[in-house]
């Protein structure tokens, strides 16, 4: 049995927006019946400010394809387009609280079926025609190397299986899955020699945030395992305030925490110039 | 809530009559049965009432044709691997598209790794397969003819005694994968020409990791578990004894119930099959439904998916199966499904339910309208059908 959140069984359970809009501004299409899953979501626009007034989907699918849709169509309305291109897989899955690996394609489906609908509406591209797009890579589920290549990029992805699990791609007869392979690997090499090329430098605001971020993610988990906790006080130039607290406070290892873990990590995330200094009551 | 556990052939309760016989040899008897202390030796007693109690069940010749396994899948890795040892000459296999995963990857296994041939016989979208087409696959160079007696998933019934006929005549062994067709309908082994047969007993009623391989009297067999003496030299290791002595139990109990099986679960599964049928458009009955274990039907409900349909009916306390893509662990629908020609657009709805003996009339009731609820709601979701369209919240 799938390890669903409560959210996506919420949203499965009690799907929100069910339904067709009559007179719909714009309408996406998206998956089929023998694909095993499909959306078809219908928008109405503002015309003036294009804002997205009301949404309604109907899917055929699993519990998280529903449970994707339902959560598509709260977090868009109210959205204007342009607003709303902005919204990922990875938002769709992360507002339902995480999907399970292989059902990551649903998120896709309904980011797929957001874009075909505004499409519509602009006039883009009949919303049938999208899938022309590129070359098909994988017969079984009709996906293009485009679209396997940008959900790459757009999630990290770094092997085949989550290929398969994002986009579908592979995993009927599985005889593309070498084809797959080289785009990964080809997408994998460029992304690489991007990293290669010095970054410019960071602004103070991404500095801060950047700061900020690893504090959050990678320092502070492993002081609260130890019921301590960090603050970030100011920034500095290259100086980084920082005052501890709870266990922290007193631990005498406190020196050395500070000295070795927080302002290697610091280092190694931010830049290497970095200095940490503890900030006493 | 209570469960309604229409869910037999993924596995079944223990049945309390084969718990409490198995009670006193965990921490009372527990002596080894191979001992040459009383101790150990009223173990080995027990052990051959088992034995005498599934040859009976099997209408085997001989209780020393029985052979306790840890599972139905080693059943038939022993049977299959274990036929291939003794005719090393012989490099074919012939199965069906349809078999079990325990037969289905072994033999792709053997094929991948060891270089044999191997023959998947196509099924009809009846799920039946064609015995001319098994006549002239079998060639002098078949070791193993293996073809499963009853499909877990639709419940079609092979005309096993006539494959096994086939295949004799052509001089190679037959077995057969009988895990859901054992303690659901009758056997008669000694009249049979079956070589080997596979059983397994969480499918009837006994304890998980316990199974048995028929192996007919002077049939050919290297051990697949190599090892002590046990099991006449054909399974080494420690007899799982209490399990053992379930399964005996869970077989007894069988032979008593399956006049009742064949006609009280028959007559519940038709009953809630017919209801569906009747009461929910777009609705069809998967595999032949003449030849089918009486416990098991597979519908298909068009335009929803299943794994929707198995949430839904387990937010309300019953569990059943699916053949859908979505729980068959990977993207497509079952291959067992798709073997028959079986539309996407039905595979992906299809559920299987699977009775027992102790199914009640009020269970079956209770699932026909919780399902015609349930399709009803899914399908004013989905995007594709019949439409009338209501908005739920």
């Amino acid at each position: 049995m799938w390890n669903y959140s409560e959210k996506v069984m919420n949203h499965f359970r009690h799907p929100h927006n069910v339904g067709e809009i009559e007179n719909a501004d714009a309408v996406g299409e998206i998956g089929n019946i023998v694909c095993g899953d499909a959306l078809k979501l219908s928008l109405k626009i503002d015309q003036k400010t294009e804002t997205i007034l009301d949404a309604k989907f109907q899917t055929f699918g699993c519990g998280s394809a529903i449970a994707s849709s339902s959560a598509l169509t709260e977090m868009i309305k109210g959205k204007t387009l342009d607003e709303a291109l902005k919204i990922n897989n990875q938002n769709i899955a992360k507002y339902l609280d995480g999907l399970p690996e292989e059902k990551m394609h649903c998120s896709v489906m309904g980011m797929e079926a957001l874009e075909a609908a505004i499409n519509n509406y602009r006039g883009i591209q009949a919303p049938e025609k999208q899938v022309e797009e590129g070359t098909i890579i994988c017969n079984c589920f009709g996906v293009t190397d485009q679209k396997i290549i940008r959900i790459i990029k757009m999630n990290n992805l770094t092997t085949v299986e989550q290929v398969t699990n994002y986009t579908k791609a592979g995993g009927g007869c599985g005889q593309c899955k070498p084809e797959i392979e080289k785009i990964l690997a080809e997408v994998l090499r460029k992304e690489k020699e991007k990293k290669k090329t010095p970054p410019r430098k960071m602004t103070n605001l991404e500095k801060i945030r950047l700061i900020q971020e690893t504090l959050e993610k990678e320092i502070r988990p492993a002081l609260r395992a130890d019921g301590g906790n960090i603050e970030l006080v100011d920034v500095d130039g290259n100086t980084v305030y920082v005052k501890l607290t709870g266990n922290c406070q007193n631990c005498p290892s406190m020196g050395f925490t500070i000295e070795t873990f927080i302002t290697q990590k610091l280092q190694r995330s931010v830049n290497k110039d970095l200095e940490v200094k503890e900030v006493k009551e | 809530m209570k469960t309604i556990y229409f869910d037999n052939n993924a596995t079944t309760k223990l049945a309390p009559e084969v718990f409490e016989e198995m009670q006193p040899y965990f921490c009372d008897l527990y002596g080894n049965p191979s001992s040459m202390h009383h101790f150990g030796g009223q173990v080995a007693k027990k052990i051959i009432e088992a034995r005498m109690r599934i040859a009976k069940l099997l209408g085997a010749k001989s209780p020393s044709e029985i052979i306790f396994t840890s599972c139905g899948t080693e059943s038939d890795n022993a049977a299959i691997i274990g036929t291939l040892r003794s005719y090393p000459q012989k490099k074919h296999i012939i199965t069906t598209k349809v078999e079990h995963p325990a037969v289905l990857n072994t033999c792709r296994y053997l094929h991948q790794k060891e270089g044999y041939q191997v023959t998947y016989l196509p099924v009809d979208s009846s799920g039946q397969l064609d015995l001319n087409e098994l006549r002239e696959a079998i060639t002098s160079d078949t070791a193993i003819v293996s073809i499963m007696y009853a499909n877990n998933e639709t419940g079609v019934i092979f005309p096993i005694s006539e494959i096994a006929h086939i295949v004799k005549e052509k001089g190679a062994v037959f077995h057969t994968d009988a895990v859901q067709a054992v303690g659901k309908i009758p056997f008669n082994l000694q009249e049979s020409p079956i070589d080997m047969l596979s059983l397994s007993g969480h499918k009837l009623h006994a304890p998980k990791g316990i199974g048995a391989l028929y192996l007919k009297e002077g049939t050919k067999f290297e051990p697949f578990l190599i090892g002590g003496h046990q099991e006449l030299g054909r399974r080494g290791g420690t007899e799982n004894v209490a399990s053992i002595i379930g399964l005996g139990k869970a077989c007894e109990l069988a032979s008593l119930n399956i006049a009742e099986e064949q006609n009280k679960v028959k007559t519940l599964r038709d009953k809630l099959e017919n209801s569906l049928l009747q009461r929910v458009p777009s609705t069809r009955v998967n595999g032949d439904r003449m030849h089918r274990l009486p416990n098991t039907s597979n519908i298909s409900f068009e335009f929803i998916e299943g794994e929707a349909i198995l949430l839904l009916l387990s937010d309300r306390g019953i569990a059943a199966s699916s053949g859908s893509a979505c729980t068959s662990g990977s993207l497509e629908p079952s291959h067992v499904l798709r073997s028959m020609g079986v539309p996407f657009t039905h595979a992906h709805g299809s559920i299987r339910f699977s009775l027992s003996r102790y199914t009640t009339e009020e269970e079956i009731a209770t699932v026909i309208n919780e399902l015609i609820s349930i399709v009803d709601r899914l399908r004013a979701i989905s995007p594709f059908g019949p439409k009338n369209k209501v908005s739920i919240h």
